[in-house]
């Protein structure tokens, strides 16, 4: 049996196809544009075309992400069901990693912290309000401000030695920031650097709240930021695990729960 | 949790009565003066008994809920808070003061349906209580505003800063301190308004705000029944008269009609929430103008019973032998001299239980601790209300006892008073969150 999960996310939509609960056949990813259901379509039909698949051949989709309201039930993709980002997260991660206790999300515009329960349950989360400063996008705006590309953000940070404080828990002071130390000739190295402690403090912060436990799972687009990992370390004082295809994991729980609803 | 079941539910019978009440208490004190009789200011817990010894004839305005009235309305509140900004007070004061502030400093009154008069009708004096700091300097502020407008208001505060007697009795010279600050208050009424002080009056004020609060009590503790006989969205509509009026004999008389009305909801199981499968208990204010969070927790089949700040803001309670919070003994009989009467108010007024954190927030944990076991409360959701430093100060500690006893927490930033603090579509988006994560689905768009 084969079933989907497809996450709309700020920034990108990712879908999984999955089968019987274990192999996944095919991951896809696009951008999200106005049209967010056109968006969702292509990138869900992009994953069907590339394994000769048809919509009638997938048993269940499940729909997660901010943006999940607007397949739920919509032709092409007919999502089934939908779910919070933060139970498709819990359940991607404890398949990936059965051991894991905390789940760190962090994606375009939210950062989530979980701690789990038993067999992949939710016990307790917390979410970022309000402020994109906890969140991929703030890397995408710094990036702007030091004219780099974001994927060139983290590879500038790891090149810095120097510690500089930054304020991350506005997004335009932070950025105002930048300019200011731009100004005064700093290395985009060591801002780059700024930059991510300055977020791995705000997201360390947040997840302390609910408790770090081990093993802690590092999940979403911003854990392929190599920069981001080691401050985010540091604060926490603790290893952390980052699965292969991190920005997938939220679609995978998805696809998983499609299983579980297929049964019902 | 509860089944999935429906039960029968109907519209509270004395509701219309209830809006009446609260319409006519901000309309008496509007036109205190065209029938010669007084106004004056104070929050809603003020030793309101007290004036009242001064004639049935003095009115009063309670800063705290026609703060929240105004929020409710949310054009009137935008012009508030400009308002006060622009007279130079910063956005991080109590929310409900920057809207009395504002109303006084724009010269307009809202009325309870949310018409808006011209002409802030100011005090002709102002008796206040010291508990938190916002309190403390709400009336100093609005005596410099009406008195930049041309009228000086004289004004008596009562400091109330002796403890919480959790465990032991508080010690007699703390129940002194308060009581020689109002016995020296009612010196003070007479000289401010010319009036005579009638002690008959002041008993029977007294007799009735005890009787008032309690009968709240007890009417909150009739929530403990599955079904829930009252949801705390209507609750907030009738709690309110225990602030406003809590010495007045309407506000008994309305009490006992209530409780009787949801003894017979209990006793028939008529439910507020008709799909009723998960309880929940809130705290704080809530964000008075998105109160259609409540309704949206009713989708899910999620009753909010209410919380520690509904129940004992105004009701009084204790802790039983047997461990259990209950609705405090009333005294043996009313009183019958000025120092019995004042000495029984000050002695039921320490025990409020919204005055326990101010001093111990353990204190606040182990009394919504008991609200969960003894309601059958399956999440708590705690409002870290930026309005109001008072009743959220030491909230994140109250999160860490009840998550330490296993509760399911859901914490959520707002402000009670000031939309530009509360992220309405965040803040679904997190609750769906959290109660699907508790195995909820929607029942319902």
């Amino acid at each position: 049996m084969i079933t989907a999960g497809v996450d709309v996310g700020a920034k990108y939509v990712k879908t999984v196809l999955l089968e019987d609960a274990k192999n996944i056949l095919v991951k896809a990813n696009g951008i999200v544009e106005f049209d967010v259901l056109k968006s969702a379509t292509e990138v869900f039909e992009k994953a069907l075309d590339s394994n000769g698949l048809k919509r009638d051949q997938i048993a269940q989709v499940v729909a997660t992400g901010m943006g999940r309201k607007t397949i739920h039930m919509k032709p092409p993709i007919n999502a089934g069901e939908i779910v919070p980002e933060v139970i498709a997260d819990a359940k991607g991660a404890y398949h990936l990693i059965p051991t894991v206790k905390t789940v760190i999300d962090v994606g375009a515009e939210e950062g989530r912290g979980i701690k789990m329960g038993e067999n992949g349950k939710v016990r307790d989360f917390v979410i970022n309000e309000r402020c994109a400063a906890g969140a991929g996008t703030f890397i995408e705006t710094m990036a702007r401000a030091l004219e780099v590309g974001v994927e060139d953000m983290g590879p500038l940070a790891l090149k810095s030695t120097n510690a500089i404080p930054m304020n991350a828990q506005c997004c335009v002071f932070a950025e105002s920031e930048v300019v200011t130390l731009i100004h005064s000739k700093t290395s985009k190295e060591d801002i780059s650097k700024a930059i991510h402690d300055a977020m791995a403090g705000r997201i360390a912060s947040m997840v302390l709240r609910v408790g770090v436990e081990k093993d802690v799972a590092l999940i979403g687009g911003v854990a392929q930021n190599p920069g981001f990992l080691p401050p985010l370390k540091k604060e926490l004082n603790t290893e952390i695990l980052v699965p292969k295809h991190p920005q997938y994991v939220g679609a995978l729980g998805a696809a998983l729960l499609a299983l579980k609803t297929e049964a019902k | 949790m509860t089944q999935n079941k429906e039960y029968p539910t109907e519209l509270l019978k004395i509701w219309n009565e209830g809006k009446q009440l609260r319409e006519k208490y901000y309309e008496d004190y509007l036109t205190a003066h065209e029938r010669g009789g007084l106004r004056w200011a104070g929050g809603a817990w003020s030793f309101s008994a007290i004036p009242a010894g001064l004639g049935d004839d003095v009115y009063c305005i309670t800063g705290e809920p026609h703060g929240a009235t105004i929020a409710f309305f949310k054009d009137f509140t935008a012009k508030c808070h400009e308002a006060t900004e622009a007279a130079g007070f910063p956005r991080t004061l109590c929310a409900y003061m920057r809207n009395y502030w504002g109303s006084i400093l724009l010269d307009k009154y809202i009325l309870a349906d949310g018409t808006v008069i011209d002409g802030h009708p100011a005090p002709d004096f102002i008796w206040q209580d010291h508990i938190c700091c916002s309190h403390g300097k709400w009336y100093q502020v609005a005596r410099w505003l009406e008195e930049r407008k041309g009228k000086k208001v004289p004004m008596y505060c009562v400091d109330v800063s002796v403890g919480y007697p959790m465990d032991e009795p508080l010690e007699e010279y703390k129940i002194n301190y308060i009581f020689q600050q109002l016995n020296d208050g009612i010196e003070w009424l007479e000289k401010v308004t010319g009036k005579g002080y009638d002690d008959k009056l002041l008993c029977e004020a007294v007799w009735n705000e005890i009787n008032a609060t309690r009968l709240w009590a007890d009417i909150c503790t009739l929530n403990q029944a599955v079904p829930a006989p009252l949801d705390e969205k209507s609750m907030y509509s009738l709690y309110v008269m225990g602030t406003l009026m809590k010495h007045r004999p309407e506000c008994v008389a309305f009490y006992k009609k209530l409780k009787a009305e949801v003894e017979d909801r209990v006793r028939r199981g008529i439910a507020a929430v008709t799909n009723e499968r998960f309880r929940v208990i809130t705290d704080t204010q809530p964000p008075w103008g998105f109160l259609r969070i409540f309704r949206e927790m009713e989708k899910y089949g999620v009753v909010s019973l209410g919380s520690l700040y509904t129940y004992g803001l105004i009701g009084m309670w204790k802790y039983r032998l047997d461990g259990t919070w209950a609705p405090k003994d009333l005294p043996p009989r009313k009183p019958q001299t000025r120092e019995e009467a004042l000495r029984m108010i000050v002695q039921w007024t320490v025990d409020r239980p919204e005055w326990a954190h101010f001093y111990l927030p353990e204190a606040k944990t182990k009394m919504i601790l008991s609200i969960v076991k003894q309601w059958k409360v399956d999440a708590v959701l705690l409002h870290y209300n930026r309005g109001c430093e008072g009743l959220s100060v030491h909230i994140a500690e109250n999160r860490h006892g009840l998550v330490e006893a296993g509760v399911p927490v859901f914490p959520f930033e707002g402000n009670m008073g000031d939309e530009r603090e509360f992220d309405l579509q965040g803040t679904l988006a997190r609750l769906t969150t959290f109660f699907e994560s508790m195995g909820l689905k929607k029942l319902r768009e």
